[in-house]
């Protein structure tokens, strides 16, 4: 295998869009992403669903960049301004939490900002506590600041309320949807929860074997109607899974 | 009541007594991990080990010749400290095993950070402190002694050289199994390397080098006693050599008393050190 660092453009500026041609990745000669062609319209939240192993994280790591030395082809174009949230916090054990929701920012007033991101979470007053001593749900809510402080164009998220209890996740939605309209970024949510999906994003994708089989606007506004129009979306988007929703 | 009856009252009360049993373990579990000692309680050991001692002594039961009593070898020790020439040979000894302890130390961190974070380190450093691992220090005497003579120069080397070794394994495998998760958030937030080390590999491999370090601190006063027993005039080994030609057990007994107390302050700095510099980890407990 060759240790192939592939075509990544990072653009800057207002206009930096996300736009990918042919992406493919492969583990081991076996094709884990499949041609993907894909491109976000400014502000556009996304959301990408799939069953396990059909490559979401895979794709999300290639637009991250995270992925050299993985074989494949294609060009990505991505902002250079952009912020990782991983499923688990990934807070560093020995910073507090405000040098961690600060960590790499380096700007003058990284401080002010980061207590500023840490109040948005409402994290306000554990700034110099240890993550250690935080619960899970704000662990999370300081990775949240972190990848939200350096004011992102582009917001890449694995899964990030995978680990959080049903209450916790309902609360983090909030959080993130008000947060992000406040920013404004272009986002990629990875989940596998469909309602997640429809809540929160301007548009879904499928992902099935490496390959999008369905690219969905929601076009609806929010809060979501409780009407047929989420349910007719939630029973396409369960088709494409290959999930026939029995209740 | 005959026999036959009392034999059988006592089988129904086995048995009522087994019937009970499972009840009252579900109204209260048992206590499998015993519990917490109050503060001072790991003195209980020690302590009646010195009663015993004394005791033995006082009824006659151990000779002087054999082994001195607690309360003399106190008595001795104390002659010896207001005599000036304990605090002497506390010196020469301290100073030994501080100046090997300081300069292994600071050898194997070094060598550590170079084969942990460089592959060219890693290539001509590993191997080499790997074969210094499996010769025993005390096989290095002949040599070193041909080398270096019999004086100072010699012993602090080799107290250096055993040193080394700990502090070197467990720092270079702390460097070496850095969390591939923390890289990638490094990477993500579009870290430097040279901010990577400072931020994130020298801290995560901080808790690899206090093992290394607490290990260096045994090992140095293992080093140490043996390399005093070699040419001194000087030095708390030297006074114990001495006291056995004129078979004077209580200072013998000062001697052995005054290692333990090295050792154990040592050893206690460490921790308290460890324990400051990584009191983040103090939250996973509590
Ligand atoms: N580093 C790797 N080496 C080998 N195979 C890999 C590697 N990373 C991913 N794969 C394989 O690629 C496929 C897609 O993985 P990916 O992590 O993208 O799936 P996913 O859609 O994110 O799944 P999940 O929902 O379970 O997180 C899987 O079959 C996985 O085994
Ligand atoms: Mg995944």
């Amino acid at each position: 295998m060759t240790a192939a660092i592939h075509p990544f453009r990072q653009s800057t500026g207002a206009d930096a869009a996300v736009r990918l041609r042919g992406v493919s990745r492969r583990f081991s000669g076996r094709t884990v992403l499949g041609e993907v062609s894909l491109d976000f319209a400014p502000g556009e939240f996304v959301a990408l669903i799939g069953k396990s192993g059909s490559g979401k994280s895979t794709l999300l790591r290639a637009l991250a960049g995270l992925d050299d030395g993985v074989e494949g082809e294609g060009t990505i174009e991505v902002p250079a301004d952009r912020s990782v949230l991983f499923q688990d916090s990934r807070l560093l054990p020995w910073k507090t939490v405000l040098q961690n929701a600060v960590f790499g920012l380096r700007l003058p007033d990284a401080d002010r900002r980061g207590r500023a991101a840490l109040a948005d979470v409402g994290l306000s007053g554990r700034e110099d506590a240890w993550p250690n001593a935080l619960s899970g749900g704000e662990q999370q809510r300081v990775a949240l600041a972190r990848s939200l402080v350096r004011q992102p164009r582009l917001l890449l998220a694995d899964e990030p309320f995978g680990a959080l209890d049903a209450l916790t996740r309902i609360r983090m939605h909030e959080l993130v949807f008000r947060l992000i309209g406040q920013h404004g970024p272009m986002v990629l949510l990875v989940t596998h929860d469909v309602d997640e999906a429809i809540k929160l994003a301007d548009r879904v994708l499928v992902m099935e074997d490496g390959r999008i089989v369905l690219d969905r606007q929601v076009g609806l506004p929010h809060p979501r109607p409780r009407d047929g129009r989420v349910d007719a979306l939630r029973a396409d988007l369960l088709a494409a899974l290959g999930v026939v929703d029995a209740v | 009541m005959t026999l036959f009856d009392h034999a059988l009252d006592a089988q129904a009360l086995i048995g009522s007594r087994a019937r009970e049993a499972p009840a009252r373990a579900a109204a209260r579990p048992p206590r499998l991990a015993p519990g917490k000692l109050p503060p001072g309680a790991i003195l209980f050991g020690p302590l009646a080990l010195v009663a015993i001692w004394e005791l033995a002594s006082a009824v006659g039961w151990l000779s002087p010749r054999f082994l001195a009593a607690p309360s003399t070898a106190i008595v001795t020790g104390y002659e010896l400290l207001v005599g000036g020439t304990l605090a002497d040979h506390f010196l020469a000894s301290a100073f030994r095993a501080y100046l090997g302890l300081g300069i292994g130390v600071a050898l194997g961190l070094a060598l550590a950070l170079a084969a942990g974070l460089s592959r060219i380190g890693e290539a001509s450093i590993d191997g080499l402190v790997q074969i210094k691992r499996a010769i025993p220090t005390l096989a290095l005497i002949p040599l070193a002694i041909l080398w270096l003579g019999i004086g100072e120069a010699m012993k602090i080397a080799l107290i250096a050289t055993s040193v080394l070794v700990p502090v070197y394994i467990n720092t270079h495998a702390a460097l070496r199994g850095i969390d591939i998760r923390h890289v990638e958030l490094a990477r993500s937030v579009g870290l430097s390397r040279a901010d990577f080390l400072r931020e994130v590999a020298l801290p995560g491999a901080l808790p690899g080098f206090f093992t290394g370090l607490r290990l260096a601190v045994t090992t140095c006063w293992t080093a140490l006693v043996v390399l005093e027993q070699i040419n001194t005039s000087e030095g708390i080994g030297y006074l114990m050599n001495r006291a056995r030609d004129y078979g004077q057990t209580d200072i013998i007994v000062v001697g052995l008393a005054i290692y333990a107390i090295l050792g154990l302050a040592s050893d206690f700095a460490v921790r308290s050190w460890e324990r400051r510099t990584l009191s983040y980890r103090k939250a996973l407990a509590s």
